[in-house]
């Protein structure tokens, strides 16, 4: 599928050109039965993300309703309708996180980005998440930010992890 | 066919039958929540459930079918506390009041409580999401009450292709309603109701206008009239313990007269005049392309229903200019009741308040719509389903079984049975078919009882050909010619007949109704609304229509007078100014 060549490549490509990769793509799929899902997955590949002005053109050129759109994106959790943030930050909420302090360290880091569960920071630097158990109970509470595990994250020491992301950020995604 | 018995009952049902329709031949009803008659069985809600013996766990009765030797149980203890224990779980979730609530009295849900001798909720569980939606001009949604039974999902999308509702989400916190939880005025709802009509509790209902029409009465500033809609009468009483389809015409009209209207007038009236001007607008485009060859649009589709106007406008842009100009009855009485009614009376049209008794919700959207203001003044004030009539008629202390018979006043409220079969899917064509045939020919509509055979009855899509002769010397462009009509009702049945139109299908003439089975159907109307109802509704029309002498639009007295008197004849300057639009082009967001 070579019109996805431009996702991978250094120059990001603009709005644009994304929306007319999405043009190719539902000319490609709009005969096909059971076409929502892929055609989902693969715009989310695409933008990163599903912007609402995706759905409507999906909606649209693919003549299925838009809440139907909405609703099976909003049925499946790997769909995401924000943006992601180059950091995605999860907090473990599992049993052992959660009694050593999990909610705390996930309160400070809403107030900290001042965002809640499932968005993203108006840069787009940290998306915040929470997840079940990342297997690492013996040193909770644990969240990860993209693949760096961070143990017994106290929540007042919240701003110094994030500063080092901040700090430099394109070293840091590269890791 | 297959043998089982229900309750110990023995049947024989054929191949393919359902538990559920099983049981109800034999008398045994089994109470749904989910379930929409005709419609595949959704098996979302569990209260159907029932016992099959040596089946290892209770069986949703809506969803299966019968199989030879079946020994079904509906009432068994295991069933009642099966049900009853749904039931609780859906009342522990349900953010709703009954005192207050639009549907108490009325509510699935309640009934169904109450005839499992639900007594109190004994779990207290956390609420369902409380999104109260007053977006739109016609509807209420308040997800709190929703016990997501997704009828209104399968009416949106499969009968009425339209697509506004659907899940949202997963799970508990899963809502049902538009795109993203939002409002209902965020996505292309045509307002027709039919999710009202079928929402078995309080979680989709009409926005009412009782207390602003109370107040209109109570204002003695104010000159209230009201129209009755021709589906009104055949649906009225099953609001008050009658049997479907018995007509309450005279009953009606002394129930409005009571409640304190000033004037009580017939939307059938502007059903025989919207006849005259539509029927006079498909001549017209006739001859311009036969004779003149010109470029207008046909098929001619009706545009007496609101709903229809909304999806054209929403779906098929490119389709407006083959909508006919005429506004819809309701709105042409309310145009003429603010210059017309208001000249001959001596009342200033400012003074005058229009209150429409509709089977409709967009008939409330329509009232409000910009278009709709060429007296002056917003033309139809406010509109009441035939439901909220009852509820005033209750509210006034009314009762309505012994009231004696009265007639409707004039000078807008004498119709002919063709304004009455405007309630039924079919009627309107069959109206304006009875006028046409005999303005080009001189001579009545050659079929039995003035009956158009194939148009009539609950087919999706119904087609017919007339075959012109004997025309007079100024339609003799017309000798010969085949005109095809078209009649469907329903959404769905509507995107279908434009698809076969768009194939390449001629049709001269076509009538869409919006919701099945026509107004008589509509999404205003007494609550449930059955095929089996919709026959005996329209059965009962028909039987108003052949119970009058006048049969035909276009020798209503009234009407003839009204042109003499004020429009001077169809199409006229001031019929154009009063009685017809333009609609155009409409997108969401
Ligand atoms: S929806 Fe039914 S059960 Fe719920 S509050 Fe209203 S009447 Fe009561
Ligand atoms: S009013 Fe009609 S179009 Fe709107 S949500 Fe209800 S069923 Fe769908
Ligand atoms: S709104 Fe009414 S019809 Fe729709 S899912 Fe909820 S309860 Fe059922
Ligand atoms: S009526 Fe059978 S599951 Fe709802």
């Amino acid at each position: 599928m070579d019109t996805l060549k431009c996702t991978e490549c250094q120059n990001e490509p603009t709005e644009e050109e994304l929306y007319s990769q999405l043009d190719d793509l539902l000319i490609e799929y709009s005969q096909k039965p059971g076409a929502l899902i892929p055609v989902l997955q693969i715009t989310q590949r695409l933008f990163g993300y599903l912007p609402e002005n995706a759905l409507k053109v999906i909606s649209k050129k693919l003549s299925i309703p838009y809440s139907e759109v909405t609703g099976v994106v909003s049925f499946y959790s790997f769909f995401s309708t924000q943006p992601r943030g180059k950091f995605m930050i999860r907090v473990c909420l599992g049993t052992a996180c959660y009694v050593r302090g999990g909610k705390d360290v996930l309160n400070a880091l809403k107030k900290e980005l001042n965002v809640d569960v499932g968005m993203t920071t108006d840069d787009r630097l940290f998306s915040l998440d929470v997840g079940r158990c990342f297997g690492a109970c013996g040193l909770a509470p644990v969240i990860m930010v993209n693949d760096d595990v961070h143990q017994r994250v106290k929540s007042d020491r919240i701003s110094e992890i994030l500063a080092e992301y901040k700090q430099n950020p394109a070293l840091k995604e590269v890791v | 066919m297959i043998n089982l018995t229900v309750n110990g009952i023995e049947i024989q049902v054929s191949d393919g039958t359902t538990i559920l329709q099983a049981a109800a031949k034999v008398g045994v009803n089994i109470p749904t929540l989910c379930h929409i008659p005709g419609k595949d069985p959704k098996g979302a809600c569990r209260v159907c459930l029932v016992e099959v013996k040596n089946a290892r766990s209770l069986v949703a009765s809506c969803a299966m079918p019968v199989a030879e030797g079946m020994k079904v149980f509906t009432s068994t203890k295991k069933v009642r506390d099966a049900r009853k224990m749904v039931v609780e779980l859906m009342l522990s979730e349900h953010d709703g009041d009954c005192k207050t609530c639009e549907r108490n009295n009325d509510c699935e849900l309640q009934e169904i409580a109450r005839n499992l001798g639900v007594e109190d909720i004994r779990f207290n569980g956390q609420k369902a999401k409380h999104i109260f939606d007053a977006s739109t001009p016609a509807l209420i949604r308040d997800n709190g009450k929703c016990i997501k039974c997704r009828r209104c999902v399968t009416v949106c999308n499969e009968m009425q292709n339209v697509g506004a509702l659907f899940p949202q989400g997963r799970g508990f916190d899963s809502v049902i309603g538009p795109a993203f939880e939002l409002n209902l005025d965020t996505v292309a709802c045509v307002q027709c109701g039919q999710c009202a009509a079928v929402c078995p509790v309080g979680a989709i209902y009409e926005k009412s206008h009782i207390e602003h029409v109370w107040n209109a009465i109570d204002n003695p500033d104010k000159y209230v009239v009201v129209q009755t809609a021709p589906a009104i009468r055949a649906a009225l009483g099953e609001c008050f313990g009658y049997e479907a389809g018995t007509l309450v015409t005279g009953k009606m009209v002394t129930a409005l007269k009571q409640i304190g209207f000033d004037k009580v007038f017939d939307t059938n009236f502007t059903a025989d005049l919207t006849i005259m001007e539509e029927g006079t607008e498909f001549l017209v485009r006739l001859k311009d392309k036969l004779i003149n060859n010109s470029d207008v649009s046909l098929p001619q589709f009706t545009s007496c229903s609101p709903g229809w106007i909304n999806y054209v406008e929403y779906f098929y842009p490119e389709m407006l200019s083959n909508v006919s100009s005429c506004k819809s009855p309701q709105q042409m009485f309310g145009a003429l009741a603010k210059s017309y009614f208001a000249k001959k009376q001596g009342v200033d049209p400012k003074d005058i308040i229009v209150v429409s008794v509709m089977p409709c919700t967009a008939k409330k959207f329509e009232a409000e719509r910009p278009e709709m203001n060429s007296s002056g003044y917003q033309d139809v004030d406010y509109v009441l389903t035939t439901r909220e009539l009852a509820r005033m008629i209750n509210q006034a202390g009314i009762e309505f079984t012994t009231l004696t018979d009265s007639e409707m006043d004039n000078p807008m409220g004498v119709s002919s049975g063709a304004a009455d079969i405007f309630a039924n899917t079919g009627g309107v064509m069959e109206a304006a078919v009875r006028t046409v045939y005999e303005i080009v020919t001189g001579s009545e509509l050659p079929t039995e009882n003035l009956h158009l055979e194939p148009l009539m009855g609950l087919d999706g899509i119904k087609t017919a050909s007339l075959l012109v002769n004997g025309t007079k010397p100024e339609w003799s462009f017309l000798e010969g010619v085949e005109l095809k009509v078209a009649v469907v009702h329903g959404l769905g049945n509507t995107a279908q007949l434009i698809k076969r139109i768009k194939d390449g299908e001629v049709f001269h003439f076509v009538e869409v109704m919006t919701c099945p089975g026509g107004c008589i159907g509509g999404g205003g109307q007494p609550r449930f609304t059955t095929n089996d109802v919709r026959a005996k509704r329209i059965s009962a029309i028909y039987k108003e229509d052949e119970g009058k002498k006048l049969r035909k639009s276009h020798e209503n007295p009234d009407i003839i007078e009204l042109y003499s008197e004020f429009l001077e004849k169809p199409l006229s300057h001031l019929s154009h100014k009063l009685l017809h639009t333009k609609y155009s082009h409409k997108e969401v967001n």
